[in-house]
């Protein structure tokens, strides 16, 4: 599942909802990826855009890929601003055992940083400045140039 | 028409162009002053999938999205 809210997120009620969640569907591994927002640069904090049509069809991929390994993916990502030591954006995977977890939450989370349709800004005096530096240009970029 | 949306932080309004294909989307928006800075960069989704063709063809009705860099988490 895909779940987007509005500003920071409440690690520990998401953790705690998604163990519930799966405490009997029987697998063996609950593997997580927690970002928090650091300090540095002095921002104040970070903020989103995320265009969601095209986040759900990737993450739905990802979604088929754990389920033919018999595994599920969950992920949690915030929208508009996230200050200071908060948290923007959580993923966890369940399998039977632990290896596939550890091995898909790698690949996922990494993919997640080059593919999915997320900008970020830095939070700067008053200001909301694009990341550009540390962005990533999708698959198939510059095919208009 | 077809329908152009400019995403995250490229700021333009949206356009709606009489095109048949990405390769007439892709001259006019090298015309484009404000685009000069994105076109190496952004990939081009038509109807919320990602193209890797520029004779894509485009219909009536079709949605075009220029992505810029990402960086989710």
């Amino acid at each position: 599942m895909l779940y987007l809210y509005d500003g920071s997120l409440d690690v520990a009620s998401i953790l705690k909802d998604w163990y519930d969640i799966e405490a009997k569907s029987n697998y063996g591994a609950y593997v997580t990826f927690v970002g928090t927002v650091r300090s540095e640069d002095d921002i104040d904090g970070l903020s989103f855009d995320i265009y969601e049509p095209i986040l759900q069809k990737w993450f739905d991929t990802w979604r088929e890929k754990a389920n033919s390994k018999g595994a599920i993916i969950k992920m949690a990502h915030s929208r508009g601003d996230v200050m200071l030591h908060k948290s923007s954006y959580i993923s966890a995977v369940f399998s039977p055992k632990r290896r596939v977890a550890l091995e898909l939450i790698d690949e996922f989370v990494e993919d997640f940083k080059a593919s999915a349709p997320i900008w970020k800004y830095d939070l700067k005096d008053k200001k909301r400045i694009y990341a550009k530096d540390r962005s990533t240009a999708m698959e198939h970029s510059g095919l208009l140039a | 028409m077809v329908r152009v949306e400019f995403l995250g932080p490229i700021q333009k309004e949206v356009l709606e162009l009489d095109i048949i294909n990405l390769n007439e989307l892709a001259d006019i928006l090298q015309d484009d002053k404000d685009m000069k800075e994105w076109l190496d960069i952004s990939a081009v989704a038509v109807n919320d999938t990602l193209v890797s063709n520029r004779d894509f063809a485009l219909k009536d009705g079709d949605k075009v999205a220029i992505l810029p860099p990402v960086c989710g988490g």
